[in-house]
């Protein structure tokens, strides 16, 4: 081990950990803050003697019941919800398929297909979204949670197709040899001993998934028009300012609980989603 | 009479399945079934949108309106658009500025990571906050802390005795585009912190010690050890990182909208604004193909680099 003096354990350790700490959650602190703080409280100016903004002395629900009872909220939470899970499902189901054939099959190019997905991994939203607006309407699916759970899919695919081929590669193969010569099938081996075998990979790349269509935004900004359809990020967006006004309470009652659920995903599979994270720029 | 066509439709089924079994034996055929459905939604939704968008880039399309062929003049009007000569600077500023702070922040974090220290998990679970939340809810709660009357920041820094007057930090350009970076940082500092402190773990501490034993100090063994070793995951993180920082559309649409007077607009804002705003598809289209050559850069880069990394 290499020993250090305490003083400098504090200037290269204790200050610069506190600092990123301050930085990192300070927003979050900011939200629920402002979120639970009475109005008359929320907007007295920085120079008035008795602001007090870094706490509220009066914490209130106002803000919450104001949007869960007036606004859409709810719906955009379910909304999101589903959305979600469907997109996380579909590209599961495509990445495993291709991630099994990338790794375990010999066809010709499948190096050519491989690169093919991982290009399209990189290729961004805000490239495409002008025509794909075009094919979600000549499609029929505008204003539909289809057409986000149909598109999520083609920035969740390569990542999930990438992250399990490698984890597929570490499965020795005699564990499928063995299967095949006790008379499974090719797609009945893989399905029955690979995929078992590849949980925890199969796990990582869906919480990673999962977090990634909930954050996504401008598809379903273009995609989805009336009120009753939008995501929590578009819906906070586009119907909690009114005109200029920023109802500043509700919104950050929305931003904070429209980021509940997934940081309850998140906590409840740090590992996993760690593993998906790291495992997503191997490539 | 019922039996034998029973018996008959049963054997008909155990054919067919034997079939399926005996083309599921056959590579070519299992591969290209398993592979069906990812790469059609991606033909569809990927590949035919961007051929799409080559083709209205060309044409004068708008909504409701199918537009005729005009060759290169929607890119042609793109480059003499004072506004787009701007979005592009912005978004050159913006991603070279980002990438730096979240790699030399990410770099650092991750170091102090790599130690040993009570309440590890939580802490290290807590850093990736920023990631995970949604980009929009939270660039809200920074729009927030930038309120040009209600800032917390100018309440600090008043109270600190800093300032004596409140700073501009959206309703300046400038100022508008630092704060900009400044979040991207604080978004995207955890995704550097986390993959490089995974490649630290890679590092074995008797690298450390030896080198230590030989008198570098901690920047000598930062530099000759740690830097080196690390160099091909920071590259990739770099990479990826640099890609989702230059297409970035939502930090900018929510903290500034483009605003003041369009000169935060990033190219993807810009094109949104032209493209959905006043429902110029063409003009939009091409817009946004102005991303395309430098994201085709880096990912050329990327692929080469990967092939090398495979041939060594």
């Amino acid at each position: 081990m290499l020993i250090e003096r305490k003083w400098k354990k504090w200037v290269f350790f204790y200050l610069p950990m506190a600092a990123f700490i301050v930085f990192t959650l300070f927003p979050f602190y900011w939200m629920a803050v402002t979120a639970f703080r009475p109005d008359a409280e929320l907007y007295r100016t920085w120079r008035q003697p008795n602001a007090t903004p870094l706490w509220t002395l009066e914490p209130t629900l106002e803000h919450v019941k104001g949007l869960l009872q007036t606004t859409a909220f709810p719906v955009w939470l379910w909304n999101t919800m589903l959305i979600a899970i469907v997109s996380t499902i579909i590209s599961l189901i495509c990445g495993m398929f291709a991630g099994y054939a990338l790794a375990r099959l010999r066809f010709r190019g499948s190096q050519f297909l491989g690169t093919a997905i991982f290009i399209t991994y990189l290729v961004p939203q805000t490239l495409l979204f002008i025509p794909l607006a075009d094919i979600i309407r000549d499609l029929q699916l505008g204003n539909t949670p289809w057409a986000l759970m149909l598109t999520y899919p083609t920035f969740l695919i390569p990542f999930c197709t990438w992250l399990l081929m490698g984890y597929f590669k570490t499965i020795p193969r005699e564990l499928e040899e063995c299967a095949r010569i006790d008379g499974a099938t090719r797609f009945g081996a893989m399905v029955r001993i690979i995929f078992p075998v590849a949980v925890p990979g199969i796990l990582s790349a869906g919480i990673f998934a999962f977090t990634l269509s909930w954050n996504e935004f401008i598809y379903a900004l273009v995609f989805m028009a009336s009120a009753e359809q939008k995501t929590v990020p578009v819906g906070v967006v586009s119907e909690l300012i009114r005109g200029d006004i920023f109802f500043w309470g509700q919104l950050m009652a929305g931003a904070l609980l429209g980021s509940v659920p997934v940081a309850l995903v998140y906590s409840f599979f740090v590992e996993y989603y760690v593993t998906g994270l790291t495992g997503s720029v191997k490539g | 009479m019922e039996g034998v066509t029973a018996a008959t439709a049963a054997g008909g089924r155990r054919e067919r399945v034997s079939r399926l079994t005996r083309l599921g034996e056959n590579e070519k055929l299992l591969a290209a079934a398993l592979l069906a459905p990812g790469v059609i939604i991606l033909a569809l939704f990927i590949a035919y949108p961007f051929v799409m968008a080559l083709w209205f880039s060309l044409t004068s399309i708008r909504v409701g309106d199918a537009g005729e062929f005009v060759g290169l003049a929607n890119f042609a009007k793109a480059l003499d658009d004072t506004i787009f000569q701007m979005a592009f600077k912005n978004t050159v500023f913006y991603t070279f500025w980002a990438t730096i702070f979240k790699l030399a922040l990410g770099m650092w974090l991750a170091l102090i990571l790599n130690r040993h220290f009570r309440f590890k998990r939580i802490i290290r679970a807590s850093m990736l906050l920023p990631f995970i939340i949604p980009t929009v809810l939270s660039a809200f709660a920074w729009r927030w802390m930038f309120d040009p009357t209600f800032s917390v920041m100018n309440w600090v820094l008043f109270h600190a005795g800093i300032i004596t007057d409140r700073l501009p930090f959206l309703s300046s350009g400038d100022w508008a585009m630092w704060c900009a970076v400044l979040v991207n940082t604080w978004r995207g500092m955890p995704f550097f912190a986390i993959t490089l402190l995974a490649g630290l773990q890679t590092i074995s501490p008797d690298l450390h010690e030896a080198a230590a034993l030989d008198g570098a100090n901690a920047w000598h063994r930062f530099w000759h050890v740690t830097w080196p070793l690390l160099l091909p995951v920071t590259l990739v993180v770099v990479v990826f990182s640099v890609i989702q920082t230059f297409s970035d559309f939502q930090l900018i649409y929510v903290l500034t909208g483009g605003g003041p007077a369009n000169s935060t607009h990033l190219i993807a804002t810009y094109a949104y604004q032209i493209g959905v705003g006043s429902g110029l598809l063409g003009e939009g289209a091409a817009l946004s193909l102005f991303m395309f050559p430098v994201l085709f850069a880096v990912v050329w880069f990327q692929l080469r680099y990967l092939k090398r990394m495979e041939a060594a």
